[in-house]
């Protein structure tokens, strides 16, 4: 039965992970603004050159 | 010109994005406008973080209101070199602007914006106030604990639930529970500390507010839950303590979701510019407004609000009070009359003596009343006061279950009951139906252009019984009134004629009238007749002109009603027809009758009573109506009515010269013709084309509560079956794990489908796509 006990600390691992992943992703402003990153995908990424 | 500018910087594609991006733009732009940033104490001001190249600002845009402003903003560089970066937050309305003040300047950084058509909205407050840093990452964060905590909880024990007792290993029970135990902590001591301390504070101030049953509940629950788990007895409630507190954190992140971009705190400081052209020894200098001094010489140009008060020397003033007094027309001043804080120039260049500083002006006088200073009171909503008759019923049927177990002399069903009850009992359940009811209220409202500061509005909304209306710009617009002619064509001496005869008259249409026909200097008549509510008559140049309504000339050129109408008769023959659109905003006469039958109302204007009749008829005569009213004894009417009559009024104003009275008032709505457009201070900005659903919105807002208690009696159901075993001593771990959930899980779902079923019934749109 032990091999529960390993998996579910796997499991526990996996899900901090994502936890950590959502609070950095909070700490990095993402969530600040959840707007304008909708509207500029929309956008082709054209490099413009300058003649 | 705007499209100049952007051709020659290849941003063509804006105009591929959407088929009418940008806004007009309606004036000419004199081109020292921002000379004032220039000066390195605005600069200082304005700059957030600066160092040897590079300068960061954030400036605040109202007019970003498309994709394609957007993505022109974000490629702003290409227009201006010395910009390094550029993004928008959208939702702000705020651009971040990364610029090397090597190679260019706040000011041109600034011009630039101007000329494509973004005009910052610079003001005294940027320079006063702090930008606000955002508590809401915080609430994200405790979200995402609670939420991570919860699900491995709820996993951990639904092994300990699905097992019979017994199979499970007690190595392994111990493991799970154990670490159960572990995940609950950070539950209890990150994600509800706002419990906690809201619940502290309610105690010191001797106030008994919700969130005190709520910790209660938490601690007492996590304390047997330790009990049960370290004497082997049970699993405990770890599960269902923290999911409570992460449906409860969704709740409150859901209410507090109010709009960014729009400010619901600014006072006179928003609406002034930052800086004047002032005039020494014939230099100008562009200087901060509030080193303004007494006698200084300042410049105005056109469309310019003036910050001061102040002596004209120089220029033709036509100055608009509409915003500060509510009078509609505005005022011509001659060379040597004062001009008061808070007018507008409407045309041309202006030379004033200062009399007295901003701070000290007529205008700001007004914030000086202490209704601006009092802090925001309490509010004590009555789902608190329902909260508490909830939190004692509780704790005597807790405290009442244990003596009776007591007395039967068995002391662990005693502890057994004492506990279960007050963890089933929490008033959790009342704070979810009220949380996620206002959330999706607000949202409603929202889409409805109608943005409320925060959710206890709309449970004072719930209250009102006294309506208080402003006339100009709230049930009026502020453009004048447009007059349409039908009929024979007039030729000039028909104008002129007839333009003369309304001269005579001093109604309100008439001078509408005659300056719609642009004659100003009309001739002499000399037999005329004016007949009270119906018109005028005279003879001019041999010719018989009667202007009046229909009844009173006797007949009419086109026969459909559609505003006041005014025919004109000349020499026997009906020419035609004036019509008067009236300049009441979409809606109101509708509007009024309705709320009429539920409300009482007044109106309170600053404008004089030329209007008294038509305003009169709509109301009724049971209204209270007022004209000539300063905005001091707007307040003090509010305050008279609140004190005297004991009413909940709503004040519904537009201008600065309401700023007091919405202050005053239980609660304060501004009408706006733009929702980014400047608005006093208040508890909620409606759009001026909305105004008309306004008896549909506090209907919503009524029927709201009904679905908070609704919904919360249903889950008071669930937690009496659960009392029911709870008072026994035989509650299971497994029912209130069951119980719990779904007692929260109906609530959301219930409040979220009844406000939507009710928003649909009344016709407020509740789907985003459709426009």
């Amino acid at each position: 039965m032990s091999v529960i006990i390993i998996l579910l600390l796997v499991s526990l691992c996996i899900a901090g992970g994502f936890l950590l992943a959502f609070l950095w992703s909070v700490k990095n402003g993402q969530f600040d603004d959840d707007e304008s990153p909708a509207q500029r995908m929309l956008f082709e990424n054209k490099k413009f050159n300058n003649k | 010109m705007v499209y100049e500018i952007l051709n020659e910087h290849e941003l063509c594609t804006y105009y591929d994005l959407n088929n009418k991006p940008g806004v007009a733009q309606n004036e000419n732009k004199r081109k020292d406008k921002y000379a004032f940033l220039e000066d390195l104490e605005i600069q200082i001001k304005l700059i957030q973080f600066s160092d040897k190249t590079h300068s960061h600002i954030t400036l605040y845009l109202p007019q970003i209101h498309c994709s394609s402003c957007l993505w022109l903003l974000e490629n702003i560089d290409r227009v201006n070199s010395g910009i390094i970066s550029s993004k928008v937050n959208f939702t702000k309305k705020e651009v971040f602007i990364v610029f090397d003040h090597s190679k260019t300047t706040l000011r041109k950084v600034v011009e630039t914006l101007d000329n494509i058509g973004y005009e910052p909205h610079l003001s005294l407050n940027d320079l006063t106030s702090q930008p606000h840093t955002s508590l809401n990452r915080k609430h994200w964060y405790k979200i995402g604990v609670a939420g991570f905590c919860f699900g491995n909880i709820m996993m951990l024990s639904l092994a300990d639930y699905f097992s019979s007792s017994g199979t499970l290993e007690p190595k392994l029970e111990t493991f799970f529970r154990g670490l159960s135990i572990i995940l609950s902590l950070p539950v209890l001591f990150y994600s509800s500390t706002e419990f906690f301390v809201s619940a502290w504070s309610g105690l010191k101030n001797k106030y008994l507010n919700i969130d005190l049953p709520v910790a209660l509940a938490l601690v007492i629950t996590f304390i047997r839950s330790l009990y049960e788990i370290s004497y082997g007895i049970g699993s405990g409630y770890l599960d269902s303590m923290s999911g409570i507190v992460f449906f409860m954190l969704i709740g409150r992140w859901l209410q507090s979701r109010t709009y960014q971009s729009i400010s619901f705190d600014r006072d006179y400081k928003s609406f002034f510019p930052i800086a004047l052209n002032s005039v020494k020894n014939g230099i100008i200098i562009p200087t901060e407004i509030s080193k303004i001094k007494k006698n200084d010489v300042i410049q105005i140009y056109a469309n310019e609000i003036i910050p001061v008060d102040a002596i004209l020397s120089k220029g033709k003033a036509k100055i608009d009070y509409s915003f500060v007094s509510g009078e509609s027309l505005p005022v011509n001043v001659t060379i040597g009359e004062m001009i008061y804080a808070g007018g507008k120039q409407l045309d041309g260049l202006l030379e004033l003596i200062v009399v007295k500083e901003v701070s000290q002006s007529y205008l700001t006088n007004l914030w000086n009343n202490q209704v601006f200073n009092k802090k925001e009171r309490i509010t004590r909503s009555n789902y608190d006061t329902l909260g508490k008759y909830f939190t004692y019923v509780v704790l005597i049927l807790g405290f009442g279950a244990g003596l009776y177990w007591y007395l039967q002399g068995q002391s662990t069903l005693m502890w057994n009951a004492i506990t279960t009850v007050l963890i089933v009992a929490c008033p959790c359940a009342l704070l979810l139906s009220q949380n996620y009811t206002n959330g999706n209220i607000l949202r409603v409202f929202g889409l409805n252009k109608f943005y409320l500061r925060s959710a206890d509005v709309i449970e004072k909304l719930s209250k009102i019984n006294h309506i208080v209306l402003d006339k100009t710009g709230t049930i009026t617009q502020n453009t004048e009134s447009k007059v349409n002619y039908i009929g024979r064509e007039m030729d000039e001496e028909q104008k002129l004629n007839i333009a003369s005869l309304l001269q005579q008259s001093s109604h309100p249409a008439s001078k509408l009238i005659s300056k719609w026909l642009k004659i100003n200097d009309g001739i002499k008549v000399d037999h005329f007749k004016e007949t009270e509510g119906g018109g005028i008559a005279g003879w001019i140049n041999e010719h018989y002109i009667k202007i009046g309504s229909s009844a009173y000339v006797g007949g009419e050129y086109f026969k459909e009603k559609r505003g006041t109408k005014v025919v004109v008769l000349y020499d026997n023959v009906i020419l035609g027809e004036f019509i008067i659109a009236n300049s009441y905003r979409l809606g109101v006469s509708k509007l009024i009758p309705s709320l009429r039958k539920n409300f009482a109302l007044s109106l309170v204007s600053g404008d004089n009573d030329a209007e008294l009749k038509n305003i009169q008829h709509l109301f009724g005569k049971e209204s209270d109506i007022e004209f000539n009213q300063s905005p001091q004894q707007k307040l003090d009417y509010i305050k008279h009515l609140q004190s005297n009559s004991k009413l909940s009024v709503m004040m519904i104003g537009d201008g600065l010269n309401d700023a007091g009275a919405l202050k005053q008032s239980n609660v304060g709505i501004a009408v706006s013709d733009t929702s980014n457009n400047f608005t006093p201070s208040s508890d909620g900005v409606i759009d001026g084309s909305q105004l008309f659903r306004l008896d549909v919105f506090l209907r919503f807002a009524k029927e709201s509560r009904k679905i908070i208690l609704f919904s919360f009696s249903v889950s008071a159901v669930y937690n009496f079956i659960g009392l029911y075993f709870a008072i026994q001593g035989i509650l299971s771990p497994v029912i209130a794990a069951i119980l719990m959930p779904a007692s929260s899980i109906t609530i959301i779902l219930m409040t979220y489908g009844l406000t939507e079923l009710m928003s649909h019934g009344m016709g407020l749109k509740i789907n985003t796509d459709k426009p």
